[in-house]
């Protein structure tokens, strides 16, 4: 999994709270053979998980990304799945990380939602 | 109904690019238009949702409160603290930051910037290997040949291509992107992949190794260089090779594709070796493409006020720094700070979950003109004006050049640096206040 910018994600990042921000960074890319594999189809979701959390996020095609890797855009969604260790260097690894990514019937949080019980 | 204005040539304070060419119409003291920036910019120029009045928790929930009460709980919040962090920076002036480190100093704290989870690896590979760098001025007028590695511009610096590099025309290039070379690096295709002349597709975490090969085939050793790097063969990479030896003036650009991958900071140690070494060859210089507006601009405070760039602990009198202890992300993964002070900068969001769980633990002080997750678990939330549009201040490029950052319409809210100083007064009076109960 790497997580990074996206435009959307980009003019999004100062309206968190926002319907438009949720959009823009909720969403898994996956490459197209993948997506197929999975059985997934427009608006479907996925559940990604590994060692550190689990996260729901609708799927989307990315003719451009390599078999076997997702694309997440950066923030608290893709963060979800991000560890603590920073190698002595002070910055965590937010991307390279490896997941498991099953179709899921189950929604995806809002940002409310994805922070309930942390403090919110 | 009053006439509108037209400010002219404004710099944009959204990325590190920091474009100063933006045209703003304001009339009835609001932004009606704006020119010549890109989406990232226009959307922040234009506006969002604001917080409206400062806030202090009380039975859990945020209470509107006054400006003079939140400075007074955020600096009894700072005192109480064993050993605060004040984090963020990168969205904010360099006048807001000396305030900043005068508080951090003050109140013995740990002061990073979000380069601790951004480029703060390349701050340390530039520390160790020392930056062969230029302006973007010069890689514009001069430069024929520019690698792309591990960054998307496209996406999260759009007017960079047109205004600095591969698209733009300069004196000595003045045929713009027909005149140049470019080559991208990266794991995926990418919107700035597609501008390339040749786009390179690596391995995910194999930075190093390519990288250490195009340096052994620079130097004349490629018969140790295996068939395949990192999933590139070596004929791609020997074409590269030969095609950086041969620029009159080449430039690497490199963003969080290497800096967040296996090797982090050595890969940029790494990069700016090559760099080096094609100097025996050309002349090449490398460039971090720094995200947010001013997150140079905290670097260069801090180090010309402490001596380091980030994550300078004050708690011991005198500052002292190293990444990976001092740093924001293992304080509160090791819960080693009692109380945050967050400005300009969203931490919850930005920081792997476990981090932002340490931070609901401790008090939390969120200055920022906008509602984010940070908000939901602060204690105090104070609102501030923005720096660039509504307050000026200074802040410095991608390419280390300070610009000033002009004010464009008028706000109620007080800046970032009023409210670093309300908070530092505070902390003056309340400890004055302590002094003469004791005497």
């Amino acid at each position: 999994m790497i997580s990074g910018r996206t435009l959307a994600q980009g003019a999004g990042c100062e309206s968190k709270m926002s319907t438009d921000f949720f959009k823009a960074v909720a969403i898994c890319h996956l490459s197209e053979k993948d997506f197929k594999s999975l059985g997934l189809s427009e608006g479907r979701n996925v559940l990604l998980k590994n060692e550190f959390g689990q996260v729901v996020l609708t799927a989307k095609k990315d003719a451009g990304l390599p078999d076997s890797m997702v694309f997440i855009p950066m923030g608290p969604w893709a963060n979800v799945l991000v560890g603590t260790e920073t190698g002595g260097c002070g910055t965590p690894h937010f991307k390279g990380l490896e997941v498991e990514v099953a179709a899921t019937n189950s929604p995806v949080l809002n940002i409310r939602e994805l922070f309930f019980g942390l403090g919110a | 109904m009053s006439e509108a204005i037209m400010i002219r040539d404004a710099v944009c304070s959204f990325c590190g690019c920091l474009c100063d060419d933006i045209n703003v119409e304001v009339e009835d003291g609001k932004i009606q238009r704006v020119r010549h920036a890109c989406r990232l910019g226009s959307s922040k120029i234009m506006g969002h949702a604001r917080i409206q009045s400062p806030m202090i928790r009380k039975n859990g929930v945020l209470v509107a409160a006054s400006f003079q009460e939140a400075y007074d709980k955020a600096a009894e919040i700072l005192l109480a603290a064993a050993k605060p962090l004040l984090y963020g920076w990168a969205s904010t002036s360099c006048e807001a930051a000396k305030k900043g480190i005068l508080l951090a100093e003050e109140v013995g704290g740990v002061l990073d910037s979000t380069a601790t989870v951004c480029h703060g690896p390349s701050v340390i590979g530039i520390e160790e290997k020392g930056l062969p760098g230029a302006t973007l001025g010069q890689v514009k007028n001069r430069a024929d040949t520019i690698v792309f590695w591990g960054c998307n511009p496209a996406e999260a610096h759009p007017r960079h291509s047109l205004r600095y590099s591969s698209n733009s025309c300069g004196k000595f290039t003045p045929e713009g992107r027909e005149g140049r070379k470019i080559i991208v690096v990266d794991v995926r295709e990418t919107k700035t992949s597609k501008n390339a002349d040749k786009f390179i597709r690596i391995c995910p975490g194999s930075d190093y190794e390519v990288i250490s090969a195009l340096r052994m085939l620079i130097a004349g050793k490629g018969e140790s260089v295996p068939d395949e790097v990192g999933g590139v063969l070596k004929a791609d990479l020997a074409d590269i090779a030969a095609t950086l030896k041969a620029a009159k003036f080449g430039a690497v650009f490199f963003g969080l594709g290497i800096t967040h991958s296996r090797g982090r900071y050595k890969n940029i140690d790494n990069a700016l070796s090559l760099v080096a070494e094609l100097n025996s060859h050309s002349k090449f210089v490398i460039m971090p493409m720094r995200g947010h507006y001013n997150v140079g601009g905290i670097g260069q405070v801090l180090a010309w006020s402490s001596g380091y760039p980030m994550s300078v602990d004050f708690t011991r009198g005198g500052p002292y720094f190293n990444p990976g202890e001092t740093s924001a992300c293992d304080l509160l993964a090791r819960r080693d700070v009692d109380a945050a002070l967050i400005i300009a900068a969203d931490a919850v969001s930005n920081f792997p979950r476990a981090t932002a769980k340490a931070l609901a633990g401790i008090p939390v002080i969120q200055i920022d003109p906008y509602e984010n997750p940070t908000t939901l678990l602060s204690d105090v939330v104070i609102p501030s004006a923005i720096a660039g549009v509504e307050v000026e201040g200074t802040a410095y490029r991608m390419d280390g050049l300070a610009l000033r950052l002009r004010k464009m319409v008028d706000c109620s809210l007080p800046s970032d640096e009023d409210i670093l100083m309300g908070i530092l007064e505070s902390v003056h009076k309340q400890r004055q206040m302590t002094a003469n109960e004791g005497a």
